[in-house]
């Protein structure tokens, strides 16, 4: 029975196709491009309003350098959540639960920011490894600790956006069962866990939203710190 | 009424007779490049129909995270 609940992270095929091919297609299509009209569709007009603001918001803290992550950044942040949202619609597949992909996209970006810090300004990016004020004796604990942090988080980035997302799934996967067995026997008892089911759905949204937003938020920091 | 025979081939599906059906796969364009322009004109075709309009709703989009939802089931 535990084994069961876990196929819902297997990546089914048909006919050689996976399923991921598809979920990870998926929001290419629900973005359309604005067309050379001046006036464009509602769709077009709320699409184009949420990207910019986003962008805006996070290019404030980013210096010019950092402005060229923009469309990165950004388009990371679309996939990302548009990705983890269709995940919460049933009997469909989350790429984010794959740590292969989160991995996938955390490594390469956080090893061009580090290398970047690296390439253009060396002192100031191995100042980071030292926080300033810190008492003599301390400097070399620091500086091992401070190393250890910045090579942990390329991982940490990968394993918080898998982690959560499966654990949320999970969740919900086993409340759901919960009540369905419970409805026949105690019916009290499976309106009240029906009750935490709904709650939980509305956690696992803002869940969705917000770890793609925390992921990109992360990685515009690291990249503020050395560019 | 026939004015003049078409090609077999070129009639849209809804045309074709079931006689005809046959003929009217083997003709038609399979190549990546074939099915590419195909999915395109499908993906402009629903989409100049239900979301390209000037007061659209949630439907457009409704129709397609269901129809996502349905493969996935079928998946």
């Amino acid at each position: 029975m535990t084994l069961s609940f876990f196929d819902q992270f297997m990546s089914p095929t048909y006919l050689g196709i996976p399923l991921m091919a598809l979920a990870l297609t998926l929001p290419w299509v629900l973005y359309p491009t604005p067309s050379a009209r001046w006036l464009n569709n509602r769709f077009l007009a709320l699409q184009g309003w949420f990207i910019n603001r986003f962008t805006q918001q996070l290019l404030l803290p980013l210096s010019l350098g950092g402005h060229k992550w923009a469309a990165l950044l950004t388009s990371l942040m679309i996939f990302l959540i548009t990705i983890n949202m269709l995940g919460l619609l049933p009997y469909t597949f989350t790429p984010t639960t794959q740590l292969s992909l989160n991995l996938g996209l955390a490594v390469p970006l956080w090893l061009a920011t580090v290398l970047i810090g690296m390439r253009n300004q060396p002192t100031h990016a191995l100042g980071h490894l030292l926080p300033e004020g810190t008492p003599g004796p301390l400097i070399p604990v620091l500086i091992i600790i401070e190393t250890i942090s910045l090579f942990i988080r390329p991982l940490a980035l990968g394993v918080r956006l898998t982690a959560n997302l499966t654990a949320g799934h999970l969740l919900i996967q086993l409340i759901a069962t919960a009540a369905f067995v419970l409805l026949p026997l105690m019916p009290v008892v499976a309106i009240l866990t029906s009750t935490v089911l709904v709650l939980l759905t509305l956690l696992e949204v803002a869940v969705a939203m917000i770890q793609a937003y925390v992921f990109v938020l992360l990685l515009s920091l690291y990249l503020q710190e050395n560019v | 009424m026939a004015d003049r025979p078409v090609p077999v081939v070129e009639k849209r599906l809804m045309d074709v007779k079931l006689g005809e059906l046959g003929s009217w796969l083997g003709g038609r364009d399979f190549t990546p490049n074939g099915i590419i322009s195909a999915v395109r004109r499908g993906h402009d075709r629903y989409y100049n129909k239900y979301i390209n309009v000037k007061k659209g709703g949630i439907g457009g989009v409704a129709m397609l995270l269901v129809g996502y939802m349905a493969m996935s089931y079928l998946w």
